[in-house]
């Protein structure tokens, strides 16, 4: 049988852990600090934990922490790790290098199950959920981790549909005896599960971004299945009834599509739907993926539509677009190592 | 945050009227209504109002006198080995009906694999197959759930595609080899998708290649 893994725990698990071992209750924050701090490879590392301690946790637990497998670099510095996962399939983190900003961008599942028209990782359908030990593991094994300065949740997979893991995550990278990182570090996409959306604001302080990419229901549907249960009004009424306070930022990613959600009629409709409501919007140029009807903006495009925004109020920027020559941020590399098994599906 | 407020989609009691195993993992669940509603919609169950709400799709007609609701046994799931063994009388809790997946009118296809074949149960019943075709996908011949109403309603509008099992009338292989061949593609059809993610990525991605505009997509996925 497969031993448990330690990297991923937080510390009221390692205090079970200790317990049904019959170790003192400090040895549990011991252990936190060596997992998440000084971030040591092996249990026989852990030194100030006695003999009986570290025989113990070597005879029931592996570590968990697991290097990427492969890694594309773009031209711009930006890179692409390629992590394992369970059953022959694979994650992708995307770090991204920026003068003042060191960026990664995690996975927070194999695959995905909402089905935007516009996303690569949505092609290989879902195939298993991430452990929060998962999640942390991008972070602390790539070969830049000690540089990180910030973690966006925008990888493969719809973070708030893996709600549990990913919060049990944010614990860890956030609390005094994990990382001890501060949330206005840590921003997470969602594209507006309601409900998961509300837990998620009541029982963490991240960052929060929403994917909007079109005011409009019957066009957002087309883009986004999920419009047909959440419509994106009601993911912004359900915004507007918390007070985020002044640190916490709400923005909403819009990815521009040539000639579907760029004319000065989208401008009005953002206007009105996000009036009074603060946030920003992430203007994002569409990474074109193979087989899809979409096209991106030109970047004069791009640019009209954020002044325009801008004029009303609505503070909009244009992302800097980086990695396209690896295709950094659209589940390409992993769906292309995905080991489709077509004979065993049910259509 | 200066102020919390915790506010989840509210719900109803409700009782379970009958829960019948229609194939193996795979019940009914008939329950009291909670509201009005449109086929196509789904409603938010859970077994308590502070747990984790689920999605599912009504798969009985608006006039039928109770909610019908259609699930697979999902072993690790919180909900569904719950639900599979309520009894009549028993308490869970229910939101009104909500959701956009309803019949946009005029001639359409219908493609459903597993339990999303739901919705289309619901317009089924409801009278909205007349100009519908409906292409129907399953692993093996029992997973083809409701398929004797389906026949009887839409007769040879009704399209079975299995990948495992040979059946009399039933198409064997896979309902993307079918569409890829060119087949039920007309670029002024809408398409109602309704399964998983896997299956509705790619039969969209099969339809948009043989030239259907992507707005004539209409796709509910399950999660």
């Amino acid at each position: 049988m497969a031993k448990e893994l330690l990297f991923g725990k937080t510390l009221n698990e390692l205090q079970e852990v200790t317990a049904s071992a019959g170790l003192p209750s400090f040895t549990a924050k011991q252990i936190a600090q060596w997992l998440y701090q000084k971030k040591v490879s092996t249990i026989q590392e852990m030194t100030n934990l006695s003999k009986k301690a570290r025989e113990y946790l070597s005879e029931h637990f592996e570590m968990g922490i697991l290097p990427p497998s492969k890694v594309q670099e773009s031209i711009d510095g930006t890179k692409k790790y390629l992590f394992p996962a369970h059953q022959n399939l694979f994650i992708e983190a995307a770090y991204i290098p920026e003068e003042d900003r060191k960026t990664l961008c995690v996975s927070s599942q194999v695959g995905c199950k909402m089905g935007c028209l516009f996303c690569m990782t949505g092609k290989q359908g879902f195939q298993s959920q991430l452990t929060a030990g998962e999640i942390i593991n991008q972070i602390r094994s790539i070969p830049e981790s000690d540089l990180l300065t910030n973690v966006v949740y925008m990888g493969m997979g719809e973070p708030l549909d893996n709600l549990e893991e990913v919060l049990k995550s944010l614990s860890i990278l956030t609390s005094d005896w994990g990382f001890g990182w501060s949330p206005r570090r840590i921003n997470v996409s969602t594209i507006g599960i309601v409900p998961a959306m509300r837990r998620f604001i009541q029982e963490s302080e991240a960052h929060l971004a929403i994917s909007m990419h079109s005011p409009f229901n019957g066009e957002r549907k087309n883009l986004m299945p999920i419009e047909q249960v959440y419509p994106i009004e009601q993911v912004v009424e359900t915004l507007r009834e918390y007070d985020f306070g002044r640190q916490r930022r709400i923005s909403f990613e819009y990815i521009m599509f040539k000639g579907i959600n760029d004319t000065p009629a989208h401008v009005k409709g953002l206007t009105r739907l996000l009036n009074g409501l603060r946030c920003r919007i992430n203007l994002i140029k569409f990474h074109p993926i193979p087989g899809s009807p979409l096209q991106g903006c030109p970047a004069e495009t791009m640019q009209w539509f954020s002044d325009q925004l801008n004029k009303k109020g609505i503070i909009t920027t244009v992302r800097r677009s980086r990695g396209e020559d690896i295709y950094a941020a659209c589940g390409l590399l992993s769906t292309k190592e995905l080991v489709k098994k077509q004979n065993d599906s049910d259509y | 945050m200066s102020q919390i407020i915790r506010k989840q989609k509210e719900t109803f009691k409700v009782k379970v009227i009958t829960n019948t195993l229609i194939a193996p993992g795979v019940h009914v669940i008939e329950t009291d209504k909670t509201g009005a509603f449109s086929p196509g919609q789904v409603v938010a169950v859970t077994m308590h109002p502070k747990e984790n709400l689920r999605l599912y799709s009504l798969a009985s007609s608006p006039s039928h006198p109770y909610f019908r609701i259609l699930f697979d046994i999902k072993p690790q799931g919180e909900l569904t080995p719950v639900l599979s063994q309520l009894k009549l009388g028993d308490d869970l809790f229910v939101s009104k009906p909500f959701g956009r997946f309803t019949d946009q009118g005029g001639e359409a296809c219908w493609i459903a694999t597993g339990t999303g074949i739901a919705p289309f149960v619901s317009m089924m019943e409801a009278g909205e197959s007349a100009n519908k075709t409906l292409l129907h996908g399953a692993r093996y011949l029992h997973q083809f759930y409701f398929a004797s109403r389906f026949r009887e309603t839409m007769g040879e509008r009704y399209l079975q595609f299995c990948t495992q099992e040979k059946g009399p009338g039933i198409h064997q292989g896979r309902l993307t080899h079918y569409l890829g061949q060119g087949n039920r593609i007309n670029p002024e059809l809408k398409y109602y998708l309704c399964g998983n993610a896997e299956m509705v990525v790619e039969v969209r991605d099969l339809l948009i290649g043989q030239g259907v505009p992507f707005d004539q997509i209409i796709a509910e996925i399950y999660f």
